[in-house]
């Protein structure tokens, strides 16, 4: 398998292909091509969906970007798809779905994120925080597309794992937490203990944060891995789960609307206020709508066992039976 | 320009949002409130309010000063509420099989050298290192929310804390 990177449209873009889907992009729109059909997403959108399945290595289960295409992560190939988990498009045999190697269908997001990407426009910003999406090619965004994801080993902060942020390393509060206390914690560590005793300000630390819906590892204990991420405007993509996830509203609110995985049938809708703690089953896709940047806790177990469970259908589907 | 307030919850004052049912079991979410909970915690009960797998988050109402407990694997303690003090102490001797899960309670301050302490604010995470002990100490009431694993006082009351309808 190989992808091709055609020559520049009259607008500047690359067209790019990889196994039987092809992708272009106008000044509004991405079109998909694939043997038994086409799609388009606004550019806007498309960028955003790519942006964060770069960002995550194809997440955990299914990334689609709207209602007919997506990803599905097999921790090591991962699926392309179009209009498989869309009951209408089986029904009329023009689903599609395609492998790759997770590194083949990595490398072409990236170039096409690059390509597609103008200057002044960044796929992990709120929209009122950045340029526009729109319009014919304009030089690019690199520094911004391939942002290294936080990933710490033990906890932000410690001596030698991920650092503090601050105005000085380029991280200013973010407009909408202005209001948070960003004064750290009084830490007292006896001789030789310095690095041990370490505690740090995890709401200051995401009052900085410059991305959204872009979750990042701040703290693990073993293989349960503390994800905050900050949240504005949209998820851009459904996420589909292929094991329970869990959230920790930290602050403000966001809402989701909770699907089933597979027909996109409503199951419920999932108001979350500050403290408030929830699960995703295993079963359904979601995704959130957030008015005013809130901190979001995902909370993910990384297991290497997990993908194994699920191949076997022992992964349990609902967090916990009482 | 847009002036923005950033809405925390304490257990003095929350809100609580909720599952709305399309077509689904709310238990399915295992929805419950962190402040909510803790309001109805004994003082340093751990009340699981997260589990997958063999991990779990557990809910803590920090009030007075805590047992010492010890940890075979670093756990992380995040004050939602209140102000807690955290003491770290380096024990002479293995107190808990390194391959076990969770913290066990200690009869007294285990022997060994005081490393040192936190006092955490809201906000505030504060890593509590494998194979150390440690205690806490809130003046008022406070509350910890600690990423952990199971344990042997680990509590369960889902049917409790969660939305049933």
């Amino acid at each position: 398998m190989t992808i091709t990177e055609q020559a520049p449209n009259a607008l500047g873009y690359s067209q790019f292909s990889v196994g039987g889907f092809t992708f272009s992009r106008d000044e509004y729109f991405v079109t998909v091509e694939w043997p038994t059909g086409n799609h388009q997403i606004a550019v806007d959108h498309w960028l955003r969906c790519v942006q964060r399945d770069v960002a995550w290595g194809f997440f955990y289960g299914i990334v689609n970007f709207d209602s007919v295409i997506g990803t599905m992560n097999h921790y090591g190939t991962v699926d392309m798809f179009a209009g498989r988990f869309n009951e209408a498009y089986r029904r009329a045999e023009v689903d599609y779905n395609e492998t790759f190697g997770h590194e083949e269908l990595l490398d072409c997001f990236k170039a096409m994120l690059s390509d597609w990407t103008n200057e002044g426009y960044d796929p992990f910003a709120a929209p009122l925080e950045t340029g526009t999406a729109f319009g014919p090619s304009s030089g690019n965004n690199d520094d911004a597309v391939t942002r290294r994801r936080v990933v710490a080993d033990r906890m932000v902060g410690v001596p030698g794992d991920e650092p503090l942020r601050s105005d000085e390393s380029g991280f200013p509060v973010n407009r909408a937490f202005s209001d948070v206390e960003q004064a750290e914690p009084v830490i007292e560590a006896a001789p030789g203990y310095e690095g041990d005793v370490c505690s740090f300000n995890l709401f200051a630390y995401l009052s900085r944060s410059d991305v959204t819906w872009n979750p990042s590892v701040v703290s693990a204990c073993k293989e349960s891995l503390y994800c905050p991420t900050t949240e504005e405007f949209t998820l851009p993509v459904i996420h589909g789960n292929d094991r329970v996830e869990w959230f920790v509203q930290l602050s403000d609110e966001i809402q989701w609307d909770v699907e089933d995985r597979d027909t996109g049938a409503k199951r419920a809708r999932v108001i979350m206020k500050a403290g408030d703690v929830a699960a995703m089953p295993a079963d359904i896709r979601h995704t959130g709508y957030s008015p005013k940047r809130a901190m979001l806790l995902v909370w993910e177990n990384g297991s290497p066992r997990i993908p194994e469970m699920i191949a076997k259908g022992e992964a349990p589907v609902h967090p916990v039976d009482f | 320009m847009t002036e923005y307030t950033t809405v925390f919850g304490s257990l003095d004052d929350y809100a609580k949002g909720g599952v709305q049912i399309v077509d689904d079991d709310p238990k399915y979410y295992a929805f419950s409130n962190i402040f909510e909970v803790a309001s109805q915690a004994a003082p340093y009960e751990k009340v699981a309010v997260g589990k997958n797998l063999e991990y779990v988050l557990e809910v803590i109402r920090a009030e007075g000063t805590s047992e010492w407990r010890a940890t075979p694997h670093d756990e992380f303690a995040l004050v939602m509420d209140g102000t807690v003090r955290i003491e770290l102490v380096d024990p002479a001797t293995e107190l808990v099989d390194a391959g076990s899960g969770g913290s066990m309670t200690l009869e007294d301050r285990p022997e060994g050298a005081a490393m040192g302490a936190v006092t955490a604010q809201r906000g505030h995470m504060t890593m509590l290192p494998a194979g150390k002990a440690y205690r806490m100490h809130c003046d008022g009431v406070g509350v910890v929310l600690l990423q952990t694993i199971e344990g042997p006082d680990t509590v369960y009351r889902w049917a409790d804390i969660c939305q049933t309808f």
